[in-house]
């Protein structure tokens, strides 16, 4: 599926952000990549739909290169890609409908957004995806009158809007409080897990990544240092990622998740697993 | 996602954006209404196509004609740089100086009620009316010459720099005043601490910004013969001089470019 | 410790400026003052005409009252034709200004070269004044409003081609980003990435520069661009005066209520 084969970028101030990354995706999972700040997290991420421009290596999406595509083709590429970001990233003054239907940009002409005129399909999606994320009714809102919380379950809406291939997460819960923060990775991990789509996804909190992820990868100076199973997460490990500190509170899953899951009542429109993981 | 087929029954296919005019009947009224003035617009303008379609035409004579610009006048061309140069240079100081006075009578939170009317209407009054207009009337008053441009700029500036001070100390938060009042100043004493300090940065930078378009303004004012470059350049037109007009356009296109660079440069050291 | 002990602590004197920045700052006073008078001097003005200048302005506001309302059936024409040319000149401006404003923006633009152009266009455009470019239209198209419509346009393009290429410049790049992302096409992000943030910037734009132009207007019949100017020069050159009050008093009224327009829209907007 995705197979990134060292992978370097060295910044024009001199800074080699990434050395020679080598990480290979082969099924339907999430991956979790921690690492302290200036670690390259970020210009990893954003070197897979070229955002920022690798300065060598390979990444395969599937049979292709994506780093030696021409701009038509990494126009195509990128619609296969949907990507997540930290500030949300929306057009403030469209409605949440059309946010969303920004997703399918890619694979409609610019006369039919310019009238404004989506497949149905789309829009059907469009709706269902609205209801799944939990904002239902909310389709003729304007994005700038939302919550954080409530935007970023747009942006999650509109990278699966273009039913991709793969899912690239940057930071999605840094700007949000620690309930809403949970939220938004349930969402996340669990819509990812239904359509089969392997994501990766950048976060600095420790916790979460290990209670939502399937797989985590260590980013510290540029270079892996670890990757395996949350579980495999110690105190060592901990401090060849991020250097030396006490460890003691953060290793193993947050008690505080666990309950929160006791405690809530069901809702209408709320994901399945509430009620399977009890 | 799922299948498409379980979505047809139980969403929608079709939105609409909400508009700015939310009934669609208005919407097109709007519209209508917009097409009806485009047309009543230019059809009471009376407007002769064949000079139109003629006018691209002309356009190309006439750029014939100004290139290459002429600029063996230069001594006449310099002379009415320099006048308006001075123009601008006499009117700011003395617009500046006397929106002092002005200014602090049009402030609602200083001056006394009638005055206050008094200092406004003054300047809505020289503001509607284009400097042209009050260009020609000075001329006929005082004659031709720099000195009816001079008062034209002056009355000019006045209005636009008192305005913004006016506005500025409107906008001072009455906290800082009422302190230096409690202390028991005197009004001169209050002048200088609480609404000075506060307002003199954009005072400067307000004139020096009136300074550059003075010199803009002072090349259109001689076009009815109130002095400066505009006047030099009425008279080439009116004597298709077409060559000259075009070495006369050019310099005051650098002159207002110099003018720009300039005032930007000395703001941002006043900052 | 003591108020005098304290006192001898710190020095006595609080200057804002140090000696030396003072010299400097006084030298700049000096130097403005300097060339003020310089000027003046140089433009040899008669400065005893002044002696009568308020004479003189009542002498004239007495010969515009009362104003001769009769003339008024003539003004009517040519303050609608007025109108007419400052918001069909507003209407072309926004066209051409659009795809202009565009190119002198760093972030939409498509190189150097492009950039240069588009920002040169608009520097040229806002260094003539309306009614010198009034001057030059006459001489293409002859004397009439189409003069005057094209010299608005000509100017007001630099007015609201520069504003909105600020606005451009200041977007936030993060939505623009995420379209990016989805694989859309250059076009596709203009329109809906960079456009819908801008959109009040060129609405309030719009608005404000055709308020201008309803005051620019009224003096391009001076140059033969049509509009209430013809009739106003002509009155002015006869010594007419109480058909100029009628028609001052018109022109006030018509820039008044523009104004105001311009300023409720505009509040609506923000």
């Amino acid at each position: 599926m995705l197979k990134i084969t060292d992978l370097v970028k060295d910044y024009p101030t001199g800074l080699r952000a990434l050395r020679g990354v080598s990480l290979s995706v082969d099924e339907p999972q999430v991956v979790a990549i921690i690492g302290p700040s200036g670690a390259g997290k970020s210009t990893l991420i954003r070197c897979v739909n070229r955002l920022v421009e690798p300065s060598s290596g390979s990444i395969m999406l599937d049979d292709t290169d994506i780093t030696t595509l021409g701009r038509r083709e990494l126009r195509r590429a990128r619609r296969r890609m949907g990507m997540i970001f930290q500030e949300y990233n929306l057009v403030e003054r469209l409605t949440v409908m059309e946010n969303l239907l920004s997703g399918r940009l890619g694979y409609v002409g610019f006369w039919r957004t310019f009238r404004r005129h989506y497949p149905p399909d789309d829009i059907r999606t469009a709706y269902e995806l609205l209801d799944r994320v939990g904002l239902q009714g909310y389709e003729n809102t304007r994005a700038d009158a939302l919550s954080g919380g409530q935007r970023q379950r747009v942006g999650i809406g509109r990278a699966l809007m273009q039913r991709p291939d793969l899912l690239l997460v940057d930071e999605p819960t840094a700007s949000l409080d620690p309930k809403t923060s949970r939220q938004i990775m349930r969402i996340i991990v669990e819509l990812a897990h239904e359509s089969g789509t392997p994501t990766l996804l950048n976060i600095h909190d420790v916790p979460l990544a290990q209670s939502y992820a399937d797989r985590i990868v260590g980013l510290a100076a540029g270079e892996i240092v670890f990757d395996g199973k949350p579980d495999a997460l110690n105190e060592s490990v901990l401090t060849e990622i991020y250097g030396e500190e006490d460890w003691s509170t953060t290793v193993g899953q947050d008690d505080e998740e666990d309950e929160g899951r006791k405690d809530r009542p069901a809702r209408r429109g709320d994901l399945e697993s509430e009620a399977a993981a009890g | 996602m799922s299948a498409p087929a379980d979505l047809q029954d139980r969403w929608p296919a079709t939105w609409k954006r909400p508009g700015l005019i939310s009934n669609p009947l208005m919407q097109r009224g709007a519209v209508a209404l917009a097409v009806l003035y485009l047309l009543w617009s230019i059809g009471s303008l009376e407007i002769e196509w064949s000079r139109v379609s003629q006018g691209f035409e002309r356009a190309g004579t006439l750029f014939g004609r100004m290139l290459p610009p002429d600029f063996s006048r230069w001594e006449l061309l310099l002379k009415g740089v320099g006048e308006s140069i001075q123009m601008a240079f006499a009117a700011s100081f003395f617009g500046m100086a006397l929106a002092i006075p002005v200014g602090l009578c049009a402030a609602r939170n200083l001056a006394p009620r009638p005055i206050y009317l008094i200092a406004r209407g003054f300047i809505v009054i020289t503001r509607t009316f284009h400097e042209v207009i009050i260009a020609i009337i000075f001329v006929k008053i005082f004659g031709f010459g720099p000195l009816a441009g001079v008062l034209t700029l002056i009355v000019a500036s006045l209005s636009f720099i008192s305005k913004m001070l006016a506005e500025d100390i409107e906008n001072l938060p009455s906290g800082s005043m009422e302190a230096i009042r409690a202390t028991g100043a005197s009004f001169p004493k209050f002048l200088i601490y609480a609404i000075t300090p506060q307002i003199l940065p954009r005072y400067l930078g307000v004139s020096i910004y009136r300074l550059d378009a003075n010199i803009r303004h002072s090349t259109v004012v001689g076009i009815v013969g109130a002095g400066g470059i505009g006047q030099v350049l009425q008279a080439s037109f009116n004597r298709y001089d077409y060559d000259f007009s075009l070495a006369i356009l050019l310099t005051i296109v650098a002159l207002v470019f110099i003018g720009e660079f300039f005032s930007a440069w000395i703001r941002g050291k006043l900052r | 410790m003591t108020i005098e002990e304290h006192a001898k602590r710190y020095p006595e004197i609080w200057r804002r400026f140090n000696p030396r920045e003072t010299l400097i700052r006084y030298a700049w006073y000096a130097g403005i003052v300097f060339i003020a008078v310089w000027s003046v001097n140089q433009l040899e003005i008669p400065w005893f005409y002044f002696l009568d200048a308020h004479t003189q302005a009542g002498d004239l506001f007495e010969r515009m009252f009362p104003p001769d309302w009769a003339f008024f059936s003539e003004v009517l024409d040519p303050l609608v034709e007025t109108i007419h040319i400052a918001t069909l000149g507003t209407i072309i401006t926004f066209v051409i200004a659009f795809p202009i404003a565009f190119l002198s923006a760093r972030n939409t633009t498509f190189n150097s070269a492009t950039w240069f152009i588009g920002r040169s266009i608009l520097v040229t455009s806002r260094s003539v004044n309306t009614v010198v470019w009034g001057l030059l239209f006459v001489a293409i198209f002859g004397p009439g409003p189409i003069a005057g419509i094209w010299a608005i346009a000509a100017r007001s393009i630099g007015f609201m081609g520069k504003l909105l290429a600020e606005a451009i410049e200041e977007i936030d790049e993060g939505t623009v980003e995420a379209i990016e992302a989805t694989g859309a096409s250059r076009l596709q992000v203009l329109w809906l990435g960079v456009l819908p943030q801008v959109l009040p910037v060129i609405w309030g734009t719009t608005v404000y520069r055709w308020d201008i132009n309803i005051r620019e207007s009224t003096v391009l019949g001076f140059v033969g661009a049509g509009g209430i100017g013809i009739i106003l020069y002509s009155s002015i050159n006869q010594f007419a005066w109480r058909e100029v009050g009628v028609m001052l008093i018109s022109i006030l009224l018509v820039v008044v209520i523009s104004e105001l327009i311009s300023a409720a829209i505009r509040q609506r907007i923000t």
